[in-house]
């Protein structure tokens, strides 16, 4: 095995710093978490509270802590990608060299994408969806858990490759072939890639399955589909597109593995291989993909707007049926990304077409939410103010898309930065604001206590104009031609001044990020002037705010009953008061190790095999399969919480209505 | 007294599956073998492939009825609906991936149109 | 109400709830060899002048596999029928009859790899036989881990009989079954049947 501190080939010396401190980030991150574990006597603690608990409540709350950090180390690489491409004209070469940079916006991609935003959208929906649809956890508790560690390891190990190896694949976030094949990637770059996504992949496809057999058989009793909250219903076919495209993204993977690891032929350039089958492929998994992202942003925002309008969502069928239209319509349309491949005029006009329908349900959402808050009394919270952020920026970033869907527009625009300011506008405009937005209006219901709405207003601000900031500059490049993925261009193109504007942008959204740090922190010392005693902070409309906050280890000590939509909004204006409840026993999953050991063996087998190690790939699957074994023999798998104690605990609060 | 398991209707449900796939097996199969042995001579191509295709498809189905006892499950029937959307999937992704990767060739020059559709 | 019979409605309301999850997990799976059939499909004739379906393949081979793994699906449904009428002995001889004609199928594809293999066609030879071997291949894997699953659900049944949990567990084995013979089906026509032309 390879530590490797210093990049060996003659690079510039800002080069080596740049890995350098990028390593002593990430061994210095490890070693003072654990430190401080030891040293405050906290690792039983953390065992038996977080680690091993089954509780779909703790499960997203480490899901959002490990998303956070990730989110810290994907920017980290933007900065370096934005001062490269600022300094980087004419004589001047930036800090880092050609194929340093290219690594580094793989790894930008990459992270961002699988570990940021997959991580804030499976720990809102851990946090949120059993509690909004009326249930006591998720359908399979067990597999919830094993689904964080997946995507844990598959974090940890994209870490481990600055420091074991200093080095990643050097291909884009998509890695295609035949560049990421042995012959033209010979390093480990490529594989701690492959491997890294693909355990955190699986992860993602268990956790579709367990949210959607939640959604389809744990609903309170009452709440038909129709009658469901359209969160539901965006987790729902979101969850739909993972159990759909994911396979196929796993396939994919494994037969590049196969090709590197084996010397199969499926997309080398010899053998009779074809690498456009692989882009074909990964785009058949990485259009449903980037919908598996939006979505349920969209649904955070059907709930944000009614409640922060104080008004019923407008059109709620219709805002069901263009979900649905919008996940079956995701599947038509992958080629889009590579019109420029060599299809004919047949094959690209098709697609072409398609991608510009699916434009039609998503502006019937936009107009929707607006015709919701028309004649409401909009009470300009925080998540308003992201929600806003958003329809600006979202729908200049639609047109851009729009314009993309068309062939010949495309043949222009492909790889363009066009493109680049497109894509982000829809991930940060659209998935990553509702996700800040969803924290901000949810944060009470899994804390007990409100954020600091100034400053969560001013950080929404900040990252909105930085946002425009950052990108603007980008779209004007991309339509005079610049490329993507350039670490250096003439100087006599003019480009510069752009690039620098663009700079500054992400100056101002770094910013916003200290200011939403700044929050956190202010907001957590300050926390007993903040604190939610009711458990409605926002006079709420749907079944999560009739718990308290933080909700109880059971949620709900009855299993509501539901009438209609919105039904808790309704049983408040009713000013029906509670009669004396009865409680019966509640059975509660107990804690389990598996998640982390399955977990464990993955990275193992992942680490072995990337680096040929026999021992620990065998080790590996042995292990795995024991731990399966000893788990299924296990029939103690669950205690019972008794009904005085629940009364004891329901009594303590006050005011319970469902 | 209660029927043997052997006399009971899922039985005759389970052999009459196993002797109907075993049958369209065997035709499908017999078709191909007479085609092979006659030095491929006997049948188009065409009829080839949309036969076995058809009787495939039977023996999906069958297998499907009378093995997994699709559609037997009260409503909301769940898995029959999740089947279908997998198929359709699965359509969309097989036959759009063949569309695809063979109009790759389309504008490549100096090919004729059947060496454009068979050099991937 | 009992420690007893409160676990024991669990078990019952979680019965349905993992049969629905374990179907949907199926039909992720059935995504994974539709991907490796459209990889199949796309690559069949980059042959990179090795050898074909054609001159590899033998058609009276494949009916006996075929057939086989036909009546192993044939004996879970049986065993099924006797779980679910409680039927113990019977239970475990359909379920012994599915096991010993799944190795049965399971070695003479090995067979099959080996002589292919041995012969000069390997993975490594070309796109057409990567993708054969890599989808027939993964069926196999299914088919390994079908039986290992089986040799547990043996194992158990010996230790501690009929239950509500191993019922469940039975079943989804025989979803499973079931499914390997259906994408067998689809194996059989668009790779040996189609193949040999």
């Amino acid at each position: 095995m390879i530590i490797s501190l210093f990049s060996s080939t003659s690079v510039p010396s800002t080069d080596r710093l740049v890995l350098f401190f990028g390593q002593a980030m990430v061994v210095g991150a490890a070693l003072l978490i654990a430190l401080a574990l030891v040293y405050f006597k906290k690792v039983g603690w953390l065992w038996k509270n977080w680690v091993t608990s089954l509780d779909h409540k703790k499960i997203g709350i480490m899901y959002l802590v490990v998303a956070g950090v990730m989110l810290l180390r994907g920017l980290a690489d933007t900065v370096l990608l934005r001062f490269q491409q600022a300094t980087s004209s004419g004589t001047s070469h930036g800090i880092v060299s050609s194929n340093h940079y290219q690594q580094i916006f793989t790894a930008h991609g990459t992270m961002m994408i699988f570990f940021v935003a997959m991580g804030l959208v499976f720990g809102i929906i851990n946090l949120i969806l059993p509690l909004q649809i009326g249930s006591r956890d998720v359908a399979f508790p067990l597999l919830n858990n094993l689904s964080f560690w997946m995507y844990a390891a598959g974090a940890i190990l994209i870490n481990l490759s600055l420091v074991f190896g200093g080095e990643f694949a050097a291909t884009g976030w998509l890695a295609y072939p035949p560049l990421s094949e042995l012959q033209f990637s010979p390093g480990v770059g490529v594989d701690y890639w492959i491997w890294s996504i693909q355990i955190a992949g699986i992860g993602t496809l268990l956790s579709g399955i367990n949210f959607i057999t939640t959604i389809l058989t744990k609903r309170a009793p009452g709440m038909t589909m129709m009658k469901m909250p359209v969160f539901v219903w965006s987790v729902l076919a979101a969850m739909t597109l993972v159990a759909a495209a994911f396979p196929i993204l796993t396939v994919t993977l494994v037969l590049l593995t196969l090709d590197r690891t084996i010397g199969t032929h499926f997309f080398t350039t010899a053998g009779g291989g074809n690498a456009m089958m692989y882009v074909n492929l990964i785009w058949a998994w990485g259009h449903p993909e980037v919908y598996i992202l939006i979505l349920p942003a969209f649904g955070i925002y059907s709930e944000i707007v009614a409640t922060f309008s104080r008004k019923r969502l407008f059109g709620y069928a219709s805002m069901v049926y263009a979900i649905i239209a919008i996940a079956g319509l995701s599947f038509l349309v992958w080629l889009h990304h590579f019109f420029t491949m060599g299809a004919g005029a047949n094959v690209n006009a098709f697609f072409g077409i398609m991608t510009m329908v699916i434009a039609i349900p998503t502006g019937l959402k936009v107009f929707n939410w607006l015709f919701t808050m028309y004649r409401g009394r909009i009470n300009f919270a925080s998540p308003m103010i992201w929600f806003i952020g958003f329809v600006i920026t979202f729908s200049i970033g639609g047109a851009a898309g729009v314009m993309l869907g068309v062939p010949p527009i495309d043949f222009q625009l492909h790889n363009t930065l066009f493109l680049v300011a497109h894509f982000h506008t829809m991930i940060i405009g659209g998935a990553l604001f509702g996700y800040f937005a969803g924290i901000a209006y949810w944060f009470p219901k899994v804390f007990g206590f409100k954020l600091d709405e100034k400053l969560g207003k001013i950080a929404a601000y900040l990252w909105i104009a930085g946002f425009i900031c950052a990108f603007t500059p980008l779209y004007i490049l991309g339509l005079m031609g610049a490329t993507r993925r350039l670490d250096h261009y003439d100087a006599s193109l003019g480009w510069q001044g752009l690039f620098i504007v663009a700079g500054v942008g992400v100056v101002i959204i770094f910013a916003g990020v200290g200011v939403q740090l700044l929050m956190f922190y202010l907001s957590i010392k300050n926390r007993k002037k903040n604190l939610d005693t009711t458990g409605d902070p926002w006079n709420g409309r749907t079944l999560e705010w009739s718990t308290t906050s933080p909700a109880p280890v059971y949620n709900f000590a009855i299993i509501p009953t539901v009438a209609d939509r919105d039904e808790f909004f309704r049983v408040k204006q009713l000013g029906v008061t509670q009669s004396k409840r009865k409680f019966t026993a509640i059975v509660m999953p107990n804690n389990s190790s598996f998640g982390i050991f399955m977990a464990g063996w993955a990275l193992m087998f992942a680490f072995s095999v990337i680096w040929h190690f026999w021992p620990t790939i065998v080790l590996a699957i042995v292990g795995s399969i024991a731990t399966f074994v000893l788990r299924s023999f296990n029939d103690d798998i669950t205690h019972i919480i008794p009904a005085a104690e629940i009364e004891a605990i329901e009594n303590k609060r006050v005011g319970a209505l469902l | 007294m209660e029927t043997s398991m052997y006399r009971s209707r899922a039985f005759k449900a389970y052999v009459f599956g196993f002797v109907s796939s075993l049958i369209f097996t065997l035709i499908a199969w017999g078709i191909v073998r007479k085609h092979e042995m006659s030095g491929h001579l006997v049948y188009s191509h065409f009829f080839i492939r949309i036969s076995i295709l058809v009787f495939a498809l039977l023996q999906m189905i069958v297998q499907l009825v009378f093995f997994l006892h699709l559609g037997r499950e009260k409503k909301p029937r769940w898995n029959v609906q999740a089947l279908l959307a997998t198929v359709g999937i699965i359509l969309i992704l097989i036959l759009g991936s063949i569309w695809i990767m063979n109009n790759l060739n389309y504008s490549m020059m100096n090919m004729t149109p059947s060496q454009a559709d068979r050099a991937f | 109400m009992t420690k007893t019979s409160i676990l024991h409605n669990e078990i019952q309301k979680e019965t349905e709830t993992s049969l629905l999850g374990f179907w949907i997990y199926m039909m992720t799976d059935c995504i994974v060899f539709a991907t490796l059939f459209a990889v199949f499909i796309v690559l069949r004739n980059n042959t990179s002048g090795g050898k074909s379906g054609a001159d590899l393949f033998s058609l009276p081979f494949v009916l006996t596999e075929t057939i086989i793994l036909l009546t192993s699906s044939f004996t879970s449904g049986l065993a099924m029928l006797a779980a679910q009428r409680s039927r113990l002995k019977d239970t475990l001889i359909w379920l012994l009859a599915t096991g010993v004609l799944g190795a049965a199928f399971l070695s003479l594809e090995l067979n099959e790899f080996s002589k292919f293999d041995h012969s000069g066609s390997s993975w490594r030879t070309s796109g057409f036989l990567s993708s054969y071997f890599t989808l027939v291949g993964t069926h196999g894997l299914h088919i390994t881990i079908g039986l290992l699953w089986l040799l547990a659900i043996i194992g158990y049944l010996f230790k501690k009989g009929l239950n509500e949990v191993i019922v469940r567990r039975l079943t989804m084995f025989s979803i499973f079954w079931h499914f390997l013979d259906v994408v067998w089906i689809f194996i059989f026509t668009v790779v040996y049947l189609l193949g040999v032309n």
